[in-house]
């Protein structure tokens, strides 16, 4: 193909010219004739029981529709909202998984939860009646703090200590054995901070019932609409799959917190039904910081064991986990599948043992979100082993060289049950060195310390595992659904193509990539390749997007298909040019054998109007994928973050921050950039700004942008970014995923140079100007 | 207690308007609801966004920030009035040039601001560029694409005046 | 949002009758914190008198030895004004960098501080510089106006017509912004007058104050230096999330050292 669109190329959005022209159609920007507006009625309290709910006062507002509560989608049989992973605790009995009703029946367990909805002919009007419903409450004593919840009352009935599960991975005597061996252990305590996703356009949904053909469709601002289809039939029984249809318009960001079935979406629908008419609902940015999933909130006590020759020995991690007040969709899998596998880092550590306690508390639900459980453990294993190479009066460079997994030990087996494909970490960070100009840091720091700032330096060589996952391994360890990803490549008479996506894009650019994947596989102009995803009305099943695997799993279902469209094209082909089909090349976009060729869209024309055709081949050219990842892909890199601290007020700027990543083959070098530069800007948030706080009363502290800081333009520096690649060796583009990159690397490399800067071995996260302010008194006081 | 209605008159991207609006009618609702521009977004519900902004008598605003009435007698210019399809806004070309959106919902209002900086000051350089952009959130993109599309979007509106 | 009556007088004495006849009236200038207020329902007054129209409330005049800033003046242009960058290039500066830009494009001077919230940057230059509050009923000195947290010296009705704000020989402020709201942490303005120095604090405690103290060791000193061992009381200094009353003690020193250091290297 040419050069300017191929696989490879820098290829302009084309998404772009409709949201430059303020013409991208998300769900609010939709409408439908007749609609009314939902507002929902949301918990004030972080715990308490739910008596009378008496909508009389609000029902007598003019155009109030009808008010609605948990009795009522329980008295019509709405199931609930199910968690798809089922973790077994470590003495193998099942998870705990509290029942979760979409709207709270007699009790209501976090902040902000909804019990029940108005609907009203305008949202003044449904806001009106909701402010008129008078609900009885009998507070009872909330567990809000993560600290205290195994000792407290359990939150929901029969459960003891709080306990969702107490799950382990890793080999516990070996390890012990191993640190106790150890000619150093460095030992770490502290908690990953509570984050609150913030994709900036709020969670909303406008859905509607026809009562004639039974069919229910929802608009929503899902990352995965065959998903939620999935769960509203099987789980929630709505509605049949078959009559139900779940639209993704354009979605405005959504790092995980999109992913979920919410109550919100799942009521709208279900009342759209009731009421008879089309119903809008559209969150405010202060329900979504209450009633989005959260994310991270860990507390861990992690202990690294080195020999005398600084080479690693052990690993021993205890991580109590935040879950929330109820298990979201993918919740348990976060806090086990997707950390303790990872703590093995880049590094040849034989003996790992993790442990960690899921818990309940009375706070919004925790979920996957950028990253999603792979932050949480490259935070542990940089955070380790940056400060063991302190403690040790090594560069921790060179203590990260001294253990990396050689590029000769792939396939390599961790001890924690991922076997790592490809890699090459010596050269990722060597490159992060160069490009950081490590050698060139004591004069900066002496610069630094002239102008009376403090200066630190950072790295974090990360690794996540990516493009869920092999369906029956996925199964077998809990997943309620598999992770294939399905396409269809379907060639027009007239040779353009219509490609069909069950991954979702909202702002990955799919409807570039696999444009032009497609155009490079079949050898037809980029421009005559067109993207279909995010409507169960369009695409034949799908499994939706998170966790980098769009490209790896639903890129790969894409190249599938275009190869049985190859296929079935060099049948038609040799029939035309009268010879066999072994005899065929295809190459480019034609076909040849000998001196004859027929090109693609020839061949697309002849099967659609088979006049002269193969006796025995159905016509039409379109053909159908489901790719089943035979592995995890495994992106790592090395991040490197230089900081400045005013050590008269604390303040810390982020002065440079290089990351140097190997996401294997690329295809759009232009998105991947963006897509590490957005990554890295959530992480470092993670790192300096962000933090999702509950006072003991269950009671969000910080639920608007007024005091939940997300990163502005002045708060960050120009990234620099570069790549290595060793390609995937087990899917057929050789891509690993590039999504989570930054916000995976970026905190433990942030706080890695604010320590080194302040001179102490560990400070929280977020490292706000006071914190280290304060850290910066105690090292003056202790005259370190 | 109903909401009493006002009369105003506005210029909307050239179209002039006489409508009849409730006071308490903020004029995001009104471009959005009324008139069906939904290019303006709304992304939060304490005027700090950014991604509602729009230009009110040629100066950037938030429109979740004033009332429709208000705006009655000025003249409002939204992401749909400043370039098209078929014409673009040299802002509107750097933006896609430089991948400076990926899910695209705080663009149209970063656009709109990007073009206010440059058009009342001079020589933005990076700096300037990322202070300038204080009131915008994107969670996307990390900005420096934004940035870049900026700078250049500058020298392209500079080089639109000679 | 509460439905409410929207009024736009054209003088004060208009805007005046309208708020005694009215039940939970509120006067309506910039907006830039009273329209988010009410759309969280934090504020619902019943009737809205739009100031906008009231053309005296306009205008910024340079006079001999002070400049008089009209009360409906937004933060833009006072950031943008040639008189005031001029007379107080410090407090043109002030203005630059309140808010965002879209705030200062909307947001007045007189909004603002009968607003009087405890973090915003206008009441550290009214104390510092000594300013008279011109309402439609009286002048009111800078040590008298802010009272309390969220209170001022207004009475129920009064409005601010202008600022009269005395040129100093030279003042510079300093703010350290919260990371979130964008708002003063800490700001602090220093103005030097030939009779002394001033300096106003916002942010630190529930209302904007002089900070005697300071004014004291710079009268005796006009260096950085000299407020090295002044002690910032703080009991009665705001806390918050992002901040403690110890820290935010810290700031105030800390800003207003680096204001000192800023009169003499603006």
């Amino acid at each position: 193909m040419t050069e300017a669109t191929g696989i490879g190329a820098a290829v302009k959005r084309r998404e772009d010219l409709r949201f430059i022209t303020g013409a991208g159609t998300y769900t609010d920007d939709l409408n439908q004739p007749g609609q009314a507006y939902a507002v929902f009625l949301r918990s004030p309290y972080a715990r308490a029981k739910v008596g009378a709910v008496d909508g009389s006062e609000a029902l007598a507002v003019d155009g109030v529709l009808a008010v609605y509560t948990g009795q009522d989608t329980s008295a019509d049989g709405l199931g609930d909202l199910p968690c798809g992973w089922l973790v077994k605790s470590k003495d193998g009995s099942d998870m705990v998984s509290a029942p979760h009703p979409p709207l709270a029946v007699t009790q209501v367990n976090y902040v902000g939860e909804p019990y029940g909805l108005v609907v009203g002919e305008t949202l003044a009007v449904a806001r009106r009646g909701a402010e008129l419903v008078n609900t009885e409450f009998i507070e009872l004593p909330p567990v809000a703090v993560l600290g205290g919840a195994a000792r407290a009352d359990p939150i929901h009935e029969g459960l003891a200590g709080n306990l969702a599960f107490d799950w382990e991975l890793g080999d516990q005597a070996a390890t012990d054995a191993a640190l106790a061996g150890a000619a150093h252990v460095t030992a770490l305590e502290f908690a990953n901070n509570r984050l609150i996703p913030n994709a900036l356009e709020p969670r909303a949904a406008l859905a509607q019932y026809d009562a004639v053909s039974g069919e229910y469709v929802l608009r929503t601002t899902s990352q995965n609409p065959h998903l939620e289809r999935l769960v509203l039939s099987a789980f929630v029984q709505i509605g049949p799959e078959h009559k139900l249809r779940v639209i993704a318009p354009d979605v405005g960001g959504g790092f995980g917190s999109k992913i979920f079935i919410y109550a919100e979406e799942t009521a709208a629908l279900w009342a759209a039904a009731k009421v008879g008419r089309p119903i809008k609902w559209t969150a405010e940015r202060s329900e979504s910081f209450l009633s989005d999933v959260h994310a991270r909130d860990h507390l861990t006590r992690a202990e690294l064991g080195l020999d005398a020759d600084g080479k690693f020995v052990g690993l021993r991690v205890r991580t109590t986990a935040n879950l929330g007040a109820y298990l979201s969709t993918f919740a348990s899998a976060v806090p086990t599948f997707l950390y303790g596998t990872l703590l093995s880092g880049q590094y040849r550590t034989p003996n790992i043992h993790v442990q960690v306690q899921g818990v309940y508390t009375n706070t919004a639900p925790v979920d996957a979100y950028r990253g999603a459980g792979r932050p949480e453990a490259a935070y542990v294993v940089e955070r380790l082993v940056e400060t063991a190479a302190r403690e040790l009066g090594l560069d921790p460079a060179q203590l990260r060289r001294r253990n990396f997994i050689q590029p000769q030990d792939f396939p390599y087996q961790t001890p924690v049950a991922l076997v790592y494909d490809t890699g090459n970490y010596q050269a990722g960070l060597d490159r992060a060195l160069e490009l950081a100009d490590y050698p060139g840091f004591p004069a900066r720091r002496a610069a630094s310390e002239r102008a009376g700032k403090r200066r630190g330096i950072g790295l974090s060589c990360y690794i996540e595992a990516c493009g869920l996952a092999p369906s029956q391994l996925a199964i077998s360890l809990g997943a309620g659904v598999g992770l294939y990803e399905s396409g269809e490549v379907r060639v027009n008479p007239t040779g353009s193509v219509t490609v069909f996506t069950g991954a979702h894009s909202h702002g990955q650019g799919h409807e570039t990539t696999f444009a032009q994947v497609v155009s490079d596989q079949l050898g037809v102009p980029f421009d005559s390749v067109e993207v279909v995803h995010g409507d169960t009305g369009r695409v034949e099943f799908g499994l939706g997007t998170y966790g980098s695997r769009s490209l790896a799993v639903g890129g790969s279902a894409l190249v599938k298909a275009s190869e049985k469209v190859i296929a079935k094209g060099r049948r038609i082909a040799a029939h035309l040019m009268q010879t066999t089909p072994d005899n065929v090349a295809f190459q480019d976009g034609a076909y040849r054998s000998g001196n004859q060729q027929k090109t693609i869209q020839e061949v697309a024309f002849a099967a659609y109007v088979p006049a002269d055709y193969p006796e025995d081949l159905e016509p039409g050219l379109s053909e159908k994928a489901f790719y089943d990842p035979k592995n995890f892909t495994y992106p790592a890199g090395t991040h490197i973050a230089e900081v400045e601290v005013d050590t008269q007020t604390g303040a810390i700027e982020l002065v440079n921050f290089v990351a140097v990543d190997d996401f294997g083959r690329i295809i759009n070098p232009m998105i991947v950039d963006g897509q590490v530069h957005g990554g890295i800007a959530q992480g470092v948030g993670q790192a300096l700004l962000e933090h999702g706080v509950y006072d003991e009363q269950g009671q969000l502290q910080n639920g608007s942008y007024m005091d939940y800081c997300l990163p502005r333009a002045d708060d960050l520096p120009s990234f620099l970014t570069d790549l290595t690649a060793t390609p995937c060796d087990h899917n057929p583009l050789g891509v690993k995923g590039c999504g989570e990159a930054g916000a995976i690397g970026a905190p433990a490399a942030v706080v890695n140079a604010v320590t080194d800067a302040l001179g102490v071995r560990d400070i929280a996260m977020p490292v706000t100007s006071e914190r280290a302010w304060r850290a910066l008194q105690g090292v003056a006081g202790e005259g370190v | 207690m109903a909401a009493l209605n006002k009369h105003i008159h506005l210029r909307v991207n050239g179209v002039s308007h006489a409508l009849e609006v409730p006071a308490n009618m903020l004029l995001v609702e009104l471009l959005r609801q009324r008139l069906r521009l939904t290019g303006t977004h709304v992304g939060c519900d304490t005027c700090q966004c950014g991604a509602c902004t729009v230009h009110l008598d040629g100066r950037a605003v938030k429109s979740c920030a004033l009332f429709a009435v208000q705006a009655d007698g000025c003249r409002v210019c939204t992401i749909e009035g400043i370039g098209g399809p078929g014409g673009l806004h040299p802002m509107q070309e750097a933006f896609r040039d430089c991948h400076a959106l990926q899910c695209g919902f705080c663009t149209p209002g970063m656009i709109m601001r990007a073009i206010d900086l440059v058009e009342r000051s001079d020589g933005l350089d990076e700096q300037a560029v990322r202070e300038g952009l204080e009131g915008n959130l994107c969670r996307c993109t990390g900005y420096h694409n934004i940035i870049k599309a900026v700078l250049q979007g500058q020298e392209a509106m500079e080089a639109d005046d000679d | 949002m509460q439905p409410f009556n929207y009024l736009k007088p054209s003088t004060l004495t208009e805007a005046a009758a309208l708020h005694r006849q009215a039940d939970e009236p509120v006067y309506l200038s910039g907006g830039q914190t009273l329209i988010p207020a009410m759309q969280q329902r934090l504020s619902a007054p019943s009737d809205l008198i739009d100031l906008s129209g009231i053309a005296e409330l306009s205008g910024i005049q340079a006079a001999d030895g002070a400049i008089r800033i009209g009360a409906f003046t937004r933060h833009a242009q006072v950031a943008e004004s040639a008189a005031v960058r001029s007379a107080i290039p410090a407090l043109a500066r002030l203005a630059g960098r309140i808010g965002d830009a879209q705030v200062r494009n909307l947001g007045t001077l007189g909004g603002s501080l009968a607003n009087n919230d405890p973090a915003a940057d206008y009441p550290a230059a009214v104390l510092a510089l000594g300013a008279t509050v011109h309402t439609d009923q009286r002048a009111i000195a800078a040590e008298d106006f802010f009272q309390a947290f969220f209170e001022t010296a207004l009475d129920h009705g009064e409005v601010i017509r202008a600022l009269e704000f005395p040129r100093p020989r030279r003042a510079a402020y300093r703010k350290f912004p919260n990371p979130a709201s964008r708002y003063a942490v800490v700001g602090v303005m220093v103005a030097e007058f030939d009779d002394g120095v001033r300096v106003g604090v916002t942010g630190a405690g529930p209302c904007a104050f002089r900070a005697h103290g300071l004014e004291e060791a710079l009268n005796a000193s006009l260096s950085p230096d000299a407020l090295d061992r002044v002690e910032i009381p703080h009991e009665d200094f705001n806390r918050d999330l992002y901040a403690s009353a110890e820290y935010r003690a810290q700031l105030v020193k800390v800003m207003a050292m680096r204001a000192v250091r800023d009169l003499f290297d603006p």
